[in-house]
């Protein structure tokens, strides 16, 4: 039952390779972003927070629009990249991993967000005075202690990229080996006479990767828990 | 070392610091009540407070000196700060917090090695623990490890010994007594405990509402009348420097020399020739006018009344003189009627053994040993 067509294995190893390059591309700017809104005071911090947390209650489907406008070949971000870094989202795997990014950031920011508010400021005081500069405790000292909300946020960025369908197929459309992730692979399969076996198969390795995004993030909270003593 | 310390600093609408003092040497402690604002002075310090004017010099190099713009930042001023709290890091071994601070000083400043620091505050057992499975104390033992290891050129103490219960803290003053005498770094150590303070502090600066009263000794500060109201009147009693001369094994006594004349006080496992300092409340005082006999009390020391501080209630305290010793007395007005005392009059002072306990005698550190 679990002999998966070409085609399936293909839509498998692509839905992997966009979620994994969504959630890398996506966490230095989840830390950061979810610092400003945790410690900042600045005035524009609500927009700010609207906007990140957007793609949270758009549709995905304007969300995948707005990227299309966007970062089209003929959108301003689009052309920007392409002739200055030579970078292309439009009908492209990156794009698929750009539109999964987006959908997944305000999952990832919020979950490391609520961890950096827990963290003690007065244990980032102290390795001040230590002698350690401020990128030091962040290396040492913060980051350690929030690693629990950056595991969470990586597993939920990555179980939401999994899944992604709207945007993914609003902006880069569902091409074969290029943006047929895992959801658009079932779509299309429900599509066809006979597809029912194959969009099963899928529906199965889908529900497999997520839970075990789950497992895995409840183990290694328990891990790093169990490391800093809490129970 | 010199520390000097000019401040003013407001705190939300209540609350000001506008303090002042030098401090050289040895333990220098800041005593007064609770929100006096011993912590925010000390925050200071450290640099985790920019005050609003002021300046902070640490042998003479400003850290803080806000007419010429100088802030240097917590991780430039290699102050090391003891919590009240520890404030271990969670995802580090002992060890690791230990040899934290160790690593950002450079290399030719590291005065303190780890073997030595775990010497001295008996740690060596829990390296490899983490710090959540430690008592307070030994939470305690490694936050001051910790900042003695950063090889400080100041040591700020925040009543590291505030949270503890009473076994804890007998545990760690041994502890601290050896930092001050054992290591070269100057300590100002905040606490509001008189018990501590008369123990370690080698001279003390009394705080009140954000305000500097008094600087002096330990014995000064203690031996005056009218700083009661800020020392506290229930605790408020003198503090003698005294030497040990002898043991009496077949009654479980020890006999302290003080310049005045000799203390008998129970038992103290303290070699011969040293330094005691004993605090004794001025309550544990009975002042006779002619020198009493038949009396179970063992302390009978002979002196002059020099002062009779402010008596509007029905207690008065006294102050002593017993050749060089302060001693203050607490009696009531009705006494200082009956007696007939009046400054200048002879007395004798009668101090019950019993009234001290350990934590009135604390060994103090003799000046001309310290090194510079």
């Amino acid at each position: 039952m679990f002999d998966l067509s070409p085609d399936e294995a293909m839509a498998i190893r692509l839905s992997l390779r966009v979620a994994f390059w969504a959630v890398a591309a996506s966490l230095p700017f989840g830390v950061l972003v979810a610092f400003i809104l945790a410690r900042g005071r600045f005035w524009g911090k609500p927009v700010l927070d609207g906007l990140v947390h957007l793609p949270l209650i758009l549709p995905p489907v304007v969300t995948g629009y707005l990227l299309l406008v966007l970062f089209g070949r003929q959108g301003p971000l689009g052309r920007f990249l392409d002739e200055t870094f030579g970078i292309v989202f439009a009908f492209r795997w990156t794009g698929a991993a750009l539109a999964c990014a987006i959908m997944g950031f305000p999952l990832m920011v919020r979950a490391i967000r609520l961890s950096i508010e827990t963290v003690d400021r007065r244990l980032e005081h102290a390795a001040g005075t230590l002698g350690a500069n401020p990128a030091w405790v962040f290396a040492t000292v913060t980051l350690p202690l929030i690693l629990p909300g950056i595991v969470v946020g990586i597993i939920l960025s990555f179980a939401r990229s999994m899944g992604e369908f709207g945007a993914t197929i609003t902006f880069v459309s569902n091409i074969p080996g290029q943006t047929r992730t895992l959801p658009s692979a079932i779509y299309t399969l429900t599509q066809v006479p006979g597809g029912d076996a194959g969009a099963f198969r899928l529906t199965a390795i889908s529900v497999a990767v997520s839970m075990a995004a789950l497992v895995l993030s409840e183990v290694v909270s328990r891990l790093i828990a169990r490391r800093l003593g809490t129970p | 070392m010199t520390l000097q310390v000019e401040v003013a600093h407001r705190l939300g609408a209540a609350f000001s610091l506008d303090a002042r003092f030098a401090g050289s040497g040895g333990l220098t402690a800041l005593f007064g009540r609770s929100g006096s604002g011993k912590t925010t002075l000390i925050d200071v310090i450290a640099g985790l407070i920019r005050p609003d004017r002021g300046r902070v010099l640490l042998d003479g190099r400003p850290l803080v000196d806000t007419e010429r713009r100088i802030f240097v930042p917590a991780h430039r001023r290699r102050v090391g700060y003891v919590f009240q709290e520890g404030r271990l890091f969670p995802h580090f071994t002992v060890r690791q917090n230990l040899l934290y601070g160790r690593w950002f000083a450079p290399r030719q400043d590291r005065y303190v090695k780890l073997g030595d620091v775990v010497d001295l505050l008996g740690i060596g057992h829990l390296l490899d623990r983490r710090p959540h499975g430690l008592s307070g104390g030994e939470k305690q033992r490694v936050a001051i490890g910790r900042a003695l290891l950063a090889s400080p050129r100041l040591l700020l103490m925040d009543e590291p010994l505030a949270a503890l219960d009473e076994a804890r803290k007998a545990e760690i003053l041994p502890y601290l007594e050896r930092l001050r005498d054992e290591t070269k770094v100057p300590i100002v150590y905040v606490s509001h405990s008189i018990a501590e303070v008369t123990r370690l502090a080698t001279s003390m600066v009394l705080m009140s509402e954000g305000r500097v009263v008094a600087t002096g000794s330990v014995a000064d500060i203690m031996g005056r009348l009218d700083l009661h109201p800020v020392t506290g009147r229930f605790e408020a009693g003198s503090v003698l420097e005294t030497r040990v001369v002898g043991h009496d094994r077949a009654f479980g006594l020890t006999v302290l020399r003080a310049a005045s004349g000799d203390l008998r006080v129970p038992y103290a496992d303290l070699p011969i020739g040293s330094r005691v300092r004993a605090r004794v409340r001025a309550r544990d005082v009975i002042v006779a006018v002619r020198r009493p006999e038949g009396l179970s009390a063992l302390n009978v020391l002979p002196g002059r009344l020099s002062e009779i501080g402010a008596h509007d209630g029905p207690i008065a305290d006294l102050r002593l003189d017993l050749g060089g010793d302060v001693l203050l007395a607490r009696v009531t007005r009705r006494t200082i009627h009956d007696l007939d005392l009046v400054p200048g009059k002879e007395v004798y002072a009668v101090i019950k053994s019993v009234a001290f306990d350990r934590h009135s005698l604390g060994q103090a550190v003799s000046s001309e040993s310290r090194r510079p």
